[in-house]
């Protein structure tokens, strides 16, 4: 018997009760909550969504939509973002990504509440592919989203690593961090505590009309300038 | 006399611009006059543009109204900030009130722009969204690939999520730039210098053979004008039947090609004669064996 | 960075303001944008420079004047984003931005 990971302990530790699978670093499954089931697709172990990962997930939002219509999905998400790789490249991961992002919206316009949680880490494209294609993503307290580590955008940016975390310090846009990602309106909350109390409360809501994040974005202080910015292209001006 | 060409990949956002639309149709929205540039870069000592390295508007090809977007990729590799995000991000919304026959995306894009890095990414995010909105009201998303940049990153997942992509022969599509993964896995993997392995990679006859792009033109602004022109409406499903189709077709390639270790094994299998000339033949020469070989499988 | 501004007399009988605009050249390593738009400024000339290069106050006010005063401009406001062009780059620029006031963009 292997460790259950953390993305199932915490799992078991959100539904009454929950049948889930393991597969390579795939998770998915079905918990029950107050009576009503809901489906659960998930990484963990901080996984790299290569080509295999997105078309296999993909592949479990499909079934979702035909078997379970309306039916809620969870989406834990866990990642070090998309796997760097030259067969992924080769095969064309971006578009294995992007399928997997339309089936999420599909699920989502076919009335699905699709509810993100980024349980330890998620990374860039990672974070795009899952994270960003929800209802809403929300995260627990301990966990991590980056578009990349200090040290890396240091040597790809040329400022120096000092200078970076100095104004990390100070700008939401751009260091690593739940709490910046809240900022600029990519988070929706923090769940801790009581997980089942805030799934209730996220399934329960209504999603908004439209996409709600960049003005969740100006009013967190995160994104001054998007909101304005886009109303005005938007109004043709 | 065969007239001059206009090399796209040399030409710069506004250039290709105003190449693609018909003469005197074009109306920018937040032009380089309202100077909304980057709140974000000075603070890193980095100058800024006064359209944040992105043209948008609406204008005209072939008569038929287009909302049209065009990345500049000579400022900061075109990626994707605050402020070049939302304009690109809003363009796309207008879509739904306004309703054009199309929506053109001119690509040129690392992806997002590290100097402010959870803006731009949580506005790939809302790109993506806003095309799957648009395609959703029946408008027809047309990406185009062919400036020095490529298409990398988080654009490389929108430019896959329109409708139709247009690609020259110097085009690349591909999420992670070749550089970063010899960077992080070492050069055993990828050889960044050697161009030659970019290019059967990454590279857009290789996207081309299969499948990830639609049409493949030569370096000319006119080639790309016309193939656009071609496209304007063709909007295509996104229900469960194409989801699934585009599922089968993904899952066949990455069976298929298991252990493919080179695009030349790759297209070797797909029945090209000789993988060792699909680099040097013209666009013109490689679309007919692209029509011979899928009309060979049909 | 630095902020450079400059007033320039201009010429007294410049030509009314019509609105126009034009933008050259793109912001990169050794390169430029400029911006010039004609506007009402009582005949005189106004730059703003923003340059990733400090200290060149002098080399931009002499390449600023030669423009100025070869074309004998008057009404317009300059406005500049630099990546740490030549002045060689800088004056072929604004040439260039001229050129293309009141054309179409090509």
């Amino acid at each position: 018997m292997t460790e259950p990971s953390s993305t199932e302990r915490l799992i078991a530790a959100m539904f009454d009760a929950a049948e889930i699978e393991r597969t390579g670093d795939l998770v998915t499954g079905e918990g029950r909550l107050d009576g009503r089931s809901i489906s659960i697709i998930g990484t963990t172990d901080r996984t790299y969504i290569g080509a295999d990962v997105a078309v296999a997930m993909a592949r479990c939002v499909l079934d979702i939509v035909r078997d379970k219509p309306g039916q809620p999905i969870l989406i834990i998400v866990d990642n070090s973002g998309h796997r760097l790789g030259r067969w992924d490249e080769l095969m064309g991961n971006n578009g294995c990504i992007a399928h997997l992002t339309k089936c999420l919206y599909a699920a989502r316009r076919r009335g699905h509440r699709v509810i993100g949680l980024v349980n330890e880490l998620a990374v860039s494209a990672g974070f795009m592919a899952l994270g960003m294609a929800t209802d809403a993503c929300y995260a627990l307290p301990g966990a991590e989203v980056r578009v990349m580590a200090l040290g890396a955008m240091a040597r790809v940016t040329k400022v120096p690593l000092d200078r970076l975390t100095e104004l990390c310090a100070t700008s939401p846009v751009l260091g690593p961090g739940v709490e910046n990602f809240m900022r600029v309106g990519a988070i929706a909350g923090v769940w801790s505590g009581d997980l089942a109390g805030h799934l209730r409360v996220a399934l329960a809501e209504r999603p908004e009309p439209g996409d709600d994040r960049r003005r969740l974005g100006h009013e967190r202080g995160g994104r001054t300038a998007a909101l304005d910015v886009a109303t005005r292209v938007r109004a043709g001006a | 006399m065969i007239p001059p060409r206009h090399s796209y990949l040399e030409a710069s956002a506004r250039a290709r611009l105003a190449g693609i639309l018909d003469a005197g149709t074009f109306r920018e929205f937040c032009g380089p006059r309202a100077r909304q540039t980057s709140p974000h870069l000075p603070a890193l000592g980095m100058p800024v543009a006064f359209d944040d390295g992105i043209v948008v508007g609406e204008g005209r090809i072939d008569g038929r109204p287009v909302l049209i977007a065009a990345q500049e990729g000579g400022f900061m590799g075109g990626a994707i900030g605050e402020v070049h995000g939302a304009k690109l991000a809003g363009l796309i919304e207008r879509a739904l009130d306004i309703r054009p026959d199309a929506v053109v995306l001119l690509l040129d894009s690392g992806g997002v722009r590290l100097h402010e890095a959870n803006a731009g990414l949580i506005a790939m995010g809302e790109i993506q969204r806003a095309v799957f909105d648009a395609r959703a009201a029946g408008i027809a998303l047309v990406a185009v690939i062919g400036g020095r940049n490529g298409c990398y990153g988080g654009t490389s997942i929108v430019a896959r999520s329109c409708d139709v992509i247009i690609a020259s022969e110097e085009g690349r599509l591909s999420i992670s730039g070749p550089e970063v993964i010899e960077a992080v896995e070492g050069i055993e993997e990828f050889d960044a210098r050697d161009r030659a392995l970019v290019w059967r990679t990454m590279g857009a006859k290789h996207r081309r053979l299969i499948g990830e792009i639609d049409i493949l033109v030569r370096d000319d602004i006119d080639a790309f004008r016309d193939a656009i022109a071609g496209h304007i409406g063709d909007s295509r499903p996104m229900d469960l039947d194409a989801l699934e189709a585009e599922h089968a077709r993904l899952v066949d390639r990455l069976s298929r090609f298991r252990d493919a270790a080179d695009g030349r094994d790759v297209w070797a299998r797909l029945g090209v004669n000789d993988p060792d000339r699909v680099s040097d033949i013209e666009a013109d020469e490689f679309n007919a064996l692209v029509d011979a070989l899928e009309g060979a499988r049909r | 960075m630095e902020r450079l501004e400059f007033r320039f007399a201009g010429r007294a009988d410049a030509p009314a303001a019509s609105d126009g605009e034009a933008l050259v050249g793109v912001v990169g390593s050794g390169n430029l944008e400029v911006m010039i738009e004609q506007v009402d400024l009582g005949g005189e000339c106004l730059v703003t420079v923003d340059t990733s290069i400090n200290g060149f106050v002098e080399t931009w006010e002499s390449v600023l004047r030669d423009f100025m005063e070869r074309h004998r401009l008057g009404n317009v406001r300059v406005s500049i984003n630099d990546g740490g062009a030549t002045p060689a780059v800088v004056a072929l620029r604004l040439d260039q931005a001229l050129a293309n006031l009141g054309k179409p963009p090509r």
